[in-house]
């Protein structure tokens, strides 16, 4: 198969797999519970490393601008550029490809294993379908978790700046907390939640695909497990890109 | 099922034990077949696996199939649960054609059928009891007869005490008697087994096949049984098992009293059925082949 076509193909299939889960949501039965377990692994387990990650991201974020914006005689602005900056852009995109990292693998990981090992045929054979039991509460959990994420990660982030500037460049808290809070429209929230959203799908769906269509035993889960990361954090990349242009057509949030 | 062992066996002529046998042998309904296979084909891209297949299993009856790994053995068993579709012929499941079946048509079929899976394939992030119970959880069965109904399965398969651990502190022939186990809840009339003595040390084996033989005499259960091992071909086709006087399950070997009709062996080579018939006629084949296979040398 050439590469275009295999893209087309697994295009289609991804498609395929999110619309049945989506079907699925609207009939009986539903694995509450699967969802709330995957919930948890999902949005909790992710917490610490998406914490950390917004509040390092702020800080290193001060810690670059500040000088330059001494230059200009505009620190007083840097609460402004690191919300700006944190709330559309890195807080969505670096929450997104944490989890890729740690929640991607591991949904391809398990599912993976899960297919070489005949458990997903077994599943069929007791007439349950793998969409509903095993992709649907994935793709659930990951589309309302990581939006959670994002906004958990900005507000660390914010905090990371706020101590840089503050013990670094002796910058009083309430002068960034004043220009973070000036800097930032409410669209400029909403389309940082927006983000993740359609992140957690991409996450997701490419994950459980890559892990339900792995072949070749053991290592044909170690390659499914670094495809699902690979291309789902090239592919929150590429959308980020255009979820920003059309978040900024359609919020009209132009430039600062 | 260890309730219901009072039942008779199926056996070939009219000895004594199944004289107050409830259903005639030639019965319409037992000569009706459970599974048929109509000229199957099936390819992945280029690979041919499966060439012109047809075969059918009758009610009762245990079909063993022999062949090379890689040889379609298997294929058959997803076919027959319509985990994969041919790409012409047809299959039949009670004289329901299943070809075209979708998933959800697919689930009342699969309910009728058991499926012994090669390394087990439990669920490995749920205990024993979970795996056994599977089934019956998806149906919305009360806990009670849940409970019930997987100790009656694990004390069939001799491992009731592992009720509560996870499938990886099991050993390997644990692991396919609890496959075994789940595949038996809700009584299928059905039950495919995919190599479950692969890989086996050869009293495991054995005991295995004493399961199925079990299944086979005393449930009036119809069977695929895929392997490549001929000690299984020795086991299935020429024991048999019947309750003696004291009630207990014994085998006994055909010959003495009975000859068993109810097992036969196909063998598959480069997806085409190449010998369907006997046990007695496989080790008496004069084909290269099936001497080759047989006797592991010419």
């Amino acid at each position: 198969m050439n590469p275009l076509t295999r893209f087309v193909f697994e295009l289609q299939e991804i498609s395929v797999l999110i619309w049945r889960s989506f079907v699925s949501l609207f009939s009986q039965p539903r694995y509450v519970g699967e969802w709330i377990k995957q919930m948890d692994l999902i949005g909790v387990g992710s917490l610490p490393i998406v914490l950390l990650t917004g509040f390092f991201t702020g800080g290193v974020l001060v810690l670059q601008t500040f000088p330059t914006l001494q230059y200009y005689s505009i620190q007083n602005e840097s609460g402004r550029s690191v919300a700006t900056s944190l709330i559309r852009e890195l807080g969505p995109v670096l929450s997104a490809l944490m989890v890729s990292g740690r929640i991607g693998s591991a949904i391809a990981a398990e599912l993976g294993s899960m297919v070489v090992s005949q458990q997903i045929d077994a599943m069929r054979a007791f007439g349950t379908d793998p969409n509903r039991k095993l992709v649907s509460p994935r793709l659930i959990a990951l589309i309302l978790m990581l939006p959670l994420l994002t906004v958990a990660a900005d507000i660390f982030g914010l905090m990371g700046g706020a101590i840089v500037a503050n013990q670094l460049y002796s910058q009083d808290i309430s002068v960034f907390v004043n220009s973070a809070r000036n800097g930032i429209q409410v669209e400029d929230i909403i389309g940082g939640v927006i983000k993740p959203i359609f992140f957690g799908l991409v996450i997701g769906s490419v994950a459980c695909h890559k892990g339900l269509t792995t072949t070749g035993g053991t290592v044909g889960v170690g390659r499914a497990t670094t495809d699902a990361v690979v291309i789902a954090s090239i592919w929150v990349i590429i959308f980020d890109f255009f979820l920003s242009k059309a978040l900024q057509y359609v919020l009209d949030v132009g430039p600062m | 099922m260890v309730e219901d062992l009072q039942e008779k066996p199926f056996m070939a002529d009219g000895s004594e034990v199944i004289t107050d046998f409830e259903e005639p042998i030639n019965d319409r309904n037992r000569i009706a077949p459970v599974i048929e296979f109509r000229d199957v084909h099936l390819a992945f891209d280029e690979k041919v696996i499966l060439d012109g297949v047809s075969f059918s299993v009758r009610r009762g009856e245990t079909k063993l199939i022999l062949g090379r790994s890689g040889g379609g053995k298997s294929t058959t068993i997803r076919l027959i649960l319509g985990l994969l579709k041919p790409d012409s012929g047809q299959i039949l499941i009670d004289g329901e054609d299943i070809t075209n079946y979708s998933e959800e048509e697919m689930m009342p079929v699969r309910q009728k059928i058991g499926m012994v899976f090669q390394e087990g394939a439990l669920f490995d992030s749920i205990s024993v009891y979970e795996n056994v119970a599977y089934r019956l959880r998806e149906q919305n069965v009360d806990e009670e007869e849940i409970e019930h109904e997987v100790r009656r399965m694990l004390r069939f398969v001799d491992l009731e005490d592992a009720i509560d651990k996870m499938p990886a502190e099991l050993s390997g022939g644990m692991r396919r008697r609890v496959g075994i186990a789940r595949a038996l809840v809700g009584d299928p009339e059905i039950v495919l087994y995919d190599e479950p003595t692969a890989g086996l040390d050869p009293p495991t084996a054995r005991t295995i096949c004493e399961l199925a033989i079990k299944l086979r005499d005393l449930q009036d259960v119809s069977s695929i049984f895929v392997t490549h091992e001929m000690n299984n071909v020795g086991y299935l086709s020429s024991e048999y098992a019947i309750i003696n006087e004291s009630g207990e399950v014994v085998f006994e070997k055909e010959g003495e009293r009975l000859c068993l009709i109810n097992t036969e062996v196909i063998m598959l080579r480069d997806g085409k059925v190449m010998f369907n018939g006997t046990d007695e006629q496989l080790r008496s084949s004069q084909d290269p082949y099936i001497h080759n296979f047989v006797y592991g040398k010419n």
